[in-house]
């Protein structure tokens, strides 16, 4: 750790109104996330150790889990499909990837969108999708050669759709982070393309592939979607604490596989960030920006692989659409809306796609507001590093924190009959404040990426003019990150509308929401109303991207015109 | 504690009777109801009782039953509406339900209610097993019609039948419960050890196997007469299969929480589940209601099916459930899926 450099002298100077401001801030932000975050977890944990009638037992709960084989065998099953998912995922990903950073192949913006299309849809759908195509009526099922899609393979295949695009977007950046004077010198020394590609290519992106690898394998083992709906007998850990806490009330025994579920989470999360802390170097001032060449047999190549994944992804989703409105497949395969009749149907109706639409808009307000005030007094407090850090802890840990198990924290302890926060428990409140949570690290990390942009000289420079400092934040700060907060804001509005994990436990007949409501008729075998929902929620995704990107690019070029000087 | 499971709210703010004794009550009801029957019963309740603002919390029989259960020393439910009696019985054992004889109660057949007095929950309709056989697929795949519940355990059903998880569905619970009666303990369990050899998979829900019989992912469902009748209505190839050794059933029943801090409002609505009207609308759904003139056969359902109703013991079925449950649990789940 870097020694604190003035803590020192500014104390001898003594601390302004402002400091005094920005550190209350701090203090105010530790206390939201400690409520929101540290004390669900610590509930989760004492949970865990207690019986029914919750007196401490210890570790007799741990004891009777690894006693009972239909539990503990779902630890190998979720490993399994953990690691299978992520070498395929990671492969394509990487192909993409290098097709689009790469090559001089045609169609490259195209290929992006599509890349990023499963990020748009509740990890289940691509699960109904693979029933329509390999279920027992597919119409794809010969592919399977007999084998069942009811199980570890549509587990697998399910999981590659949707955590493609988390592995792309980190491929992407790895691979266009690179220096062309490596491949120069390798080219001079003699060495073969193949050569060149093993010691520049990859040595270069290694960090991004192995914090890909992570990603994507907690992602594959903490999500429920997919394997809720096209596991079969398949058990993995995340359907096993939906079970034990929805199935059979056995909360003891949920926070157990829960805390079970959190260590390959933490695990992965701190190679994440060791990994993370070593890269960076690689590119200096010096450094010339790899630009690709054309190259015919490589661009048809690495086009012909990326048009293969792009359609795959695409029959998915197309196949999700055909299953939404045909009438009675597979027997009449003729246009019908009555898979939106959702008001005859389990789940709470079209009542919860508006329940969706208002939860995923207070989560993107009130989140990307907390969120990017929070990244802000990170950055800009003056000293007071514990409180600094502690808040940068804390953020970076719902990262490590699968959303099935911050739900489980959150009943654990807002319900607790002691709580004075009791009250929002069954409202929509939760429902925001949960999210919110699940989704913070990657929304602090992208806010503080873009608050280290700014020159710190923004704020020395107002305080010698004695501008308050909320002003320099309201008239400087805020319009200069706007890139940032719109990203912030579509990512949490996004998340918010297809997540499952978390609020899964949280909702009540006031708040059911879409992506629930899917998962809950699919259970009653109303399968294409769930496919029916899991298309409105990607089409809503959608529509709100492009608009939120229509609406702010005006205001973008207005705010944003010192960049292009 | 509220609640976090498949729930539906069915409370339009109601327009305060004044009048009314309870104006302006809400009721918090849990049910087991299936999605598409109980927005129309609630439309008649509305219509009656427009004074009253029901909080729906709907989910599978076995759910629902837990939920109670977990619930036990600070119940959310006023009312539990359309659940299993089995479940019902569970409930009243721990001293949940608060007796009490709705009016009309004389008009209610003598064996679908509690036996007490004062019953603790009187029922509303029987459901029972039925096979939904996709016809469709049995000739693309030569699978032949079963006519017997030990014809499924035949090799050529293998990986074609679906059946829902007893755990979770009431359905898949008066199955089990059958079953163990009709062929005795041990014979029971070893039908279900080769049954099992034969099921693709378990579902959550008691409709499920139905429905996906229906769109033909499965060709036998396991189910219950009410979604055999409509799933054939809406178009699918089924044959609805009444198996010879004769039928699970149980009822669905309703009660009052003893808990509830709303119980006039709770009784305004016993009173009103157990009416002439309640049952004619139960009767649209059911081929046997528990207000004996009200009833009327089902569209596609065999009329045989009430004698082929098996003599069944409510008692043994809920002083055993737990223990059924467990021991089901121990062998069919978990299990990963059989390689073949």
């Amino acid at each position: 750790m870097r020694a604190l450099p003035d803590a020192g002298t500014r104390l001898r100077q003594g601390l302004s109104s402002d400091d005094w401001t920005l550190r209350a801030g701090i203090l105010v932000i530790l206390a939201y996330l400690t409520v929101t975050l540290l004390l669900p977890m610590s509930a989760l944990l004492s949970k865990a150790l207690e019986d029914r009638s919750g007196a401490f037992v210890g570790l007799q709960n741990f004891a009777r889990y690894f006693a009972t084989p239909s539990l503990s065998n779902s630890i190998g099953n979720s490993l399994f499909v953990g690691l299978v998912s992520t070498a395929i995922c990671v492969s394509l990903a990487f192909v993409y990837a290098y097709g689009l950073t790469r090559t001089l192949m045609p169609g490259r913006a195209v290929f992006r969108l599509l890349g990023a299309i499963p990020l748009l849809v509740p990890s289940l759908l691509p699960a109904i999708a693979l029933v329509y195509m390999f279920g027992n009526q597919g119409y794809a099922s010969g592919l399977l050669m007999g084998e069942s899609i009811y199980g570890p393979i549509g587990i697998i295949i399910g999981s590659v759709f949707w955590t493609f695009p988390h592995a792309l977007i980190i491929l992407i950046t790895a691979l266009s982070l690179s220096d062309a004077r490596l491949y120069e010198a390798s080219e001079a020394l003699g060495a073969s393309p193949w050569r060149t590609f093993w010691t520049v290519t990859i040595s270069g992106a290694r960090y991004g592939i192995l914090s890909a690898i992570f990603v994507v394998f907690t992602l594959v083992v903490t999500d429920f979607g997919v394997p809720k709906v096209i596991g079969g007998q398949f058990n993995v850990l995340a359907t096993d604490v939906y079970k034990q806490v929805v199935g059979q009330q056995n909360f003891e025994m949920g926070a157990v596989v829960g805390l079970v579920l959190l260590l390959p989470a933490v695990l992965s999360f701190l190679v994440d960030r060791i990994v993370q802390s070593r890269q960076g170097v690689q590119l200096t001032g010096r450094s010339i920006p790899y630009a690709p060449k054309a190259n015919r047999k490589v661009d048809l190549a690495l086009g012909g692989a990326c048009l293969l994944i792009g359609l795959a992804i695409v029959s998915v989703l197309g196949t999700a659409f055909f299953a939404a409105f045909a009438k009675l497949w597979p027997y009449d395969l003729s246009f019908s809306l009555r898979h939106f009749d959702f008001d005859n149907m389990d789940g709470g109706g079209w009542a919860s796609y508006v329940n969706s639409l208002r939860m995923a808009g207070l989560t993107a307000v009130f989140g990307t507001a907390i969120i990017f005030i929070g990244a802000y007094l990170v950055e800009k407090t003056r000293g007071f590093r514990a409180g600094r850090e502690a808040v940068h802890f804390l953020a970076l840990l719902p990262m490590a924190v699968p959303g099935l198990v911050l739900g489980l924290g959150y009943i654990f302890f807002f319900n607790a009959p002691g709580n004075p926060l009791n009250f929002i428990y069954g409202t929509m409140a939760i429902l925001v404040l949960c999210t919110i949570a699940h989704f913070y690290s990657v929304a602090h990390l992208t806010a503080v990426t873009a608050l280290k942009q700014l020159d710190p000289e923004f704020e020395t420079v107002s305080q010698s003019l004695r501008v308050p400092v909320r002003r320099t934040f309201l008239a400087v700060t805020v319009p200069v990150s706007l890139p940032a907060i719109r990203d912030v804001a579509i990512y949490l509005f996004v998340n918010a509308m297809t997540t499952v994990s978390a609020v899964v436990f949280l909702y009540s007949p006031a708040t059911s929401l879409a992506s629930v409501a899917a998962l809950n008729m699919d259970d009653a075998g109303d399968i294409a109303p769930a496919a029916a929902m899991g298309v409105l929620i990607f089409c809503t995704a959608a529509l709100v991207r492009v608009i939120y990107t229509v609406l702010t690019a005006g205001l973008l070029r207005a705010t944003q015109r010192w960049r292009h000087r | 504690m509220r609640t976090f499971w498949t729930t539906t709210v069915a409370a339009g703010a109601a327009a305060l009777a004044a009048t009314a004794a309870s104006a302006g009550e809400k009721l918090t009801v849990y049910t087991a109801l299936e999605a598409d029957q109980y927005p129309a019963y609630l439309e008649s309740f509305k219509a009656a009782h427009p004074d009253i603002d029901l909080e729906i919390v709907r989910d599978s029989t076995g759910i629902v039953t837990a939920k109670l259960l977990a619930e036990k020393a600070n119940p959310v439910a006023d009312v539990v509406w359309g659940l299993a009696a089995t479940s019902l019985m569970l409930l009243d054992a721990e001293d949940l339900l608060m007796p009490y004889a709705p009016a009309g109660l004389d008009a209610i057949k003598p064996n679908m209610r509690d036996s007490a007095d004062t019953p603790s929950w009187v029922g509303m309709d029987v459901w029972s097993s039925a096979i939904c056989f996709n016809t469709v697929e049995a000739a693309k795949k030569n699978v032949p019609a079963p006519a017997s519940w030990q014809d499924l355990t035949k090799p050529a059903y293998k990986g074609h039948l679906v059946m829902p998880n007893p755990a979770s569905s009431g359905t898949g619970y008066l199955m089990v419960s059958a079953w163990l009666q009709i062929m005795g303990e041990a014979d029971g369990w070893a039908f279900m050890d080769a049954l099992h050899q034969n099921i693709a998979t378990y579902t959550h829900s008691g409709s499920k196997p139905c429905k996906q019989a229906a769109a033909g992912e499965f060709t036998v469902g396991l189910s219950f007469e009410y979604r055999a009748n409509k799933s054939k209505k809406e178009g699918a190839p089924l044959d609805i299969i009444l198996p010879s050794e004769g039928l699970g059933w149980d009822m669905e029943a309703v009660g009052i929480i003893s808990a509830t801090d709303a119980p006039e409002a709770a009784k305004t609505f016993a009173d009103w589940a157990v009416s002439e009207e309640a049952m004619r609308l139960y009767a649209e759904n059911f081929a046997i209601v528990a207000m004996p003139g009200v009833q009327k056969p089902l569209e596609f359902v065999p009329a045989t099916i009430e004698d082929m109703l098996i003599d069944n013991d409510f008692a043994w079925a809920a002083e055993n459930r737990e223990r059924i449950l467990s021991e089901w649990s121990k062998r069919y789940d978990g299990k990963s899926e059989p390689k073949s």
